[in-house]
């Protein structure tokens, strides 16, 4: 049995909320979010390989990683470590280098559960509600085609 | 709660390398179980098996042509599947899935380091 993500996009708000339960406790969960060399074995899809490019895990710290795929492609991603409180929340930056200038603001929460459980409230905030609502809008007017390359891409990251 | 439900079945449909390969093998055109078994070590009937799991999942469907019934992908499942908040959904819940297995795995050095220092977050955050 596994714990589903659950995912909510208020209409005309630029945020979108995300909620995991996690069967391991809060510092075992914050860990792998701040330890980079645990941090690029869960963040990037599977045949992709991760690489920490800078990593300064503390209130105004930076960070930085790269996703090289099977046929050599390389994707950036950059950001700033804003909060870093121990086993209860991490505030951070987050861009895309592929997308330049669409940073988004990420809050993530770690609750503790009764038995070892852990629950991991998130919160992305996009520059605009248009810049959610044209991403949102973007995926749904795919043509199939794109949307076809789209599930390979999925199908072959997985 | 069913959109959420039927997304579970379609990605644990997916989750197996043959139905996926026969997924990506339909979005270029419909084939007949015969033209989908070929390029695998499996019998017709196994891959039979795998394709009512994906017409299960709202994948896939077939014609009922008589001889030939060839099966189609379903281009509307895919595109909800496709669609970017699914695909962030998607991302999300593998993404979290592989968290799950690194903190299955919580290898022993951290595992020592936490034993040396515990955690007081109450004390850490006055408000």
């Amino acid at each position: 049995m596994t714990n589903p993500v659950v995912i909510d996009t208020p209409p005309g708000t630029g945020y979108l909320d995300l909620t995991r339960e996690f069967d391991a406790p809060v510092p075992a969960v914050f860990r792998a979010h701040a330890d980079p060399e645990l941090f690029v074995q869960w963040i990037g899809p599977r045949g992709l390989t991760s690489t920490i490019t800078s990593w300064d895990f503390r209130d105004g710290g930076n960070y930085g990683y790269q996703q090289r795929t099977a046929a050599g492609e390389v994707h950036g991603f950059r950001g700033v470590f804003h909060t870093v409180s121990e086993n209860s929340l991490i505030i951070q930056t987050f861009e895309y280098l592929g997308q330049p200038g669409e940073v988004s603001l990420d809050r993530m929460r770690f609750e503790p559960l009764p038995d070892g459980r852990s629950r991991l409230v998130g919160r992305a905030i996009f520059p605009s509600v248009q810049t959610l609502e044209r991403m949102v809008a973007a995926g749904m007017e795919h043509g199939m085609d794109e949307g076809y390359q789209k599930l390979d891409e999925l199908l072959r990251a997985r | 709660m069913d959109a959420d439900a039927a997304l579970d079945r379609a990605f644990s449909a997916l989750a197996d390398p043959v139905r996926r390969a026969i997924v990506a093998r339909l979005s270029r055109g419909p084939a007949t179980l015969g033209e989908l078994a070929e390029p695998f070590q499996i019998t017709p009937q196994a891959v039979s098996k795998h394709i009512s799991v994906l017409e299960a999942a709202g994948l896939v469907w077939r014609t009922r042509e008589a001889q030939r019934r060839p099966v189609h992908l379903d281009a509307a499942a895919l595109e909800r599947l496709t669609s970017w908040i699914d695909r962030y959904r998607l991302e999300a819940e593998a993404r979290y899935r592989r968290l799950d297995a690194v903190l299955a795995a919580d290898p022993a050095p951290h595992r020592r380091r936490s034993a040396t220092r515990k955690p007081q977050p109450a004390k850490e955050n006055p408000s």
